[in-house]
């Protein structure tokens, strides 16, 4: 199955793989090889490609992925796990702070949920790579 | 007639010149190679990005209830113009060209009865905009400390002229920059991009499939389109870096090759002057011995 991983910036990953795991909005999702076509949007988390001789896992911040006969993955952010430091992490952390704050001052209801979401999923991001 | 001494100075002048013009014109092949290269890394993630997000929107837009930045306000009253120029000067017509089009654009809608209103990027086109249409000016970007375009400096403009849709500032949005064909043909463009447009998005294969979405397409349409607008400013800002040094290269190796054909021109005068002279003394000797 085809796999390709791209940010806005570059092209991270495009080969042959087993399987995806992708940290889907509505919860995590596998993909093997002949999923049915299916689009999803990513919250922020990590993204684990299997492939014969090994994985390799990307931290991404949200995006969306196309699953079909190949899988394509659109991360907003995308960066290697092991290149994914602690100062990366808070200034995400910031963002999203800043993000649900400005949401609490101006705009109410869908736009503060979603900004809490975004920085909670964040939280758990940061509990599972040890920076917590 | 300018003297010796005169000709010899303005020959090493414009020796100084054409260095300078050649090291210019060195460094923007160097910084176009990177251009290209950034917006070729940036070109999979665009063409995907837009093949899903027309299939969704095509799919989407015959029932009329859609998203506003979809199906727009519903009138075309106030325009909002973003011109994205060079921070800097010296690319040949570049940045006017880039310039010149928002201006024909600007009036036309002004002629039509329409507001308009002009954000600029790039410090160039602000001064053009400032001089000419100042009174439709609303705000400026400031890239100039930036060397390296990065997503999240396109996500900040974008965050900005989104904030202004969802405020009722405007009703469509135009991308005014310069698109890269090679070092020397860069095509101005205006690409719409509120509400949005996809014309080269007609990816059949995308369409036919029927695609699942989770959560609904309703929410991921409204989670990618805002994101779709961002995607466009930065490839257009790409674009634009791209054009941008490659208009320096070619108005740089014109002026160098310009400054060659001048130092060719005035070392032939020079030559002449001194023949003249040196002919003139002899004559002068020859002729007072002649006297005597």
């Amino acid at each position: 199955m085809q796999v390709d991983v791209v940010s806005p910036e570059k092209l991270l990953f495009s080969s042959e793989a087993v399987s995806v795991e992708i940290p889907g909005s509505d919860g995590d999702m596998t993909a093997m090889a002949n999923h049915a076509p299916l689009i999803t949007t990513l919250r922020p988390g990590i993204l684990r490609v299997v492939q014969e001789k090994g994985a390799s896992e990307y931290v991404v911040t949200g995006g969306f992925a196309e699953l079909g006969e190949t899988v394509s993955v659109l991360a907003e952010k995308a960066v290697l796990k092991a290149d994914f430091d602690r100062e990366m992490f808070d200034e995400l952390v910031t963002a999203a702070q800043t993000a649900l704050d400005s949401a609490r001052a101006n705009m109410a209801g869908d736009a503060v949920d979603m900004a809490s979401k975004s920085l909670s999923d964040f939280n758990i991001l940061g509990e599972n790579l040890g920076f917590k | 007639m300018p003297s010796l001494k005169d000709l010899k100075n303005r020959i090493e002048s414009v020796k100084n010149t054409r260095k300078i013009t050649k090291a210019m014109q060195m460094v923007a092949a160097a910084k176009l190679r990177r251009a290209q290269d950034s917006a070729e890394a940036a070109r999979p993630y665009t063409e995907r990005f837009n093949s899903v997000l027309g299939a969704l929107a095509s799919a989407n837009n015959k029932d009329s209830g859609g998203p506003q930045l979809l199906v727009g306000t519903g009138k075309d009253q106030t325009h909002l113009l973003i011109v994205m120029t060079a921070e800097r000067g010296l690319c040949g017509g570049f940045n006017s060209n880039i310039a010149k089009l928002a201006k024909t654009h600007a009036l036309k809608l002004v002629e039509q009865g329409k507001t308009v209103k002009i954000i600029t990027v790039g410090k160039k086109g602000r001064d053009v905009i400032k001089r000419d249409l100042s009174e439709h000016f609303v705000d400026h970007v400031d890239l100039s400390e930036i060397k390296t375009v990065r997503y999240t400096d396109a996500q900040g403009i974008s965050k900005s002229i989104l904030d202004r849709f969802t405020a009722g500032e405007f009703d469509v949005a135009t991308l005014f920059y310069s698109k890269f064909v090679n070092v020397v043909t860069q095509i101005p463009t205006a690409q719409q991009i509120i509400p949005a447009s996809f014309e080269d998005a007609e990816d059949s294969n995308a369409q036919s499939m029927n695609y699942e979405y989770e959560p609904s397409e309703e929410e991921i349409l409204a989670d990618l389109l805002p994101r779709g607008v961002g995607t466009q400013i930065f490839s257009a800002l790409l674009e634009n870096g791209a054009s941008e040094q490659g208009a320096r290269m070619s108005a740089m190796d014109n002026a160098t090759r310009n400054a060659g054909d001048m130092i060719d021109k005035l070392t032939i005068q020079y030559n002449r002057s001194r023949q003249a002279v040196i002919t003139n003394e002899l004559i002068e000797i020859i002729s007072g011995a002649e006297a005597l």
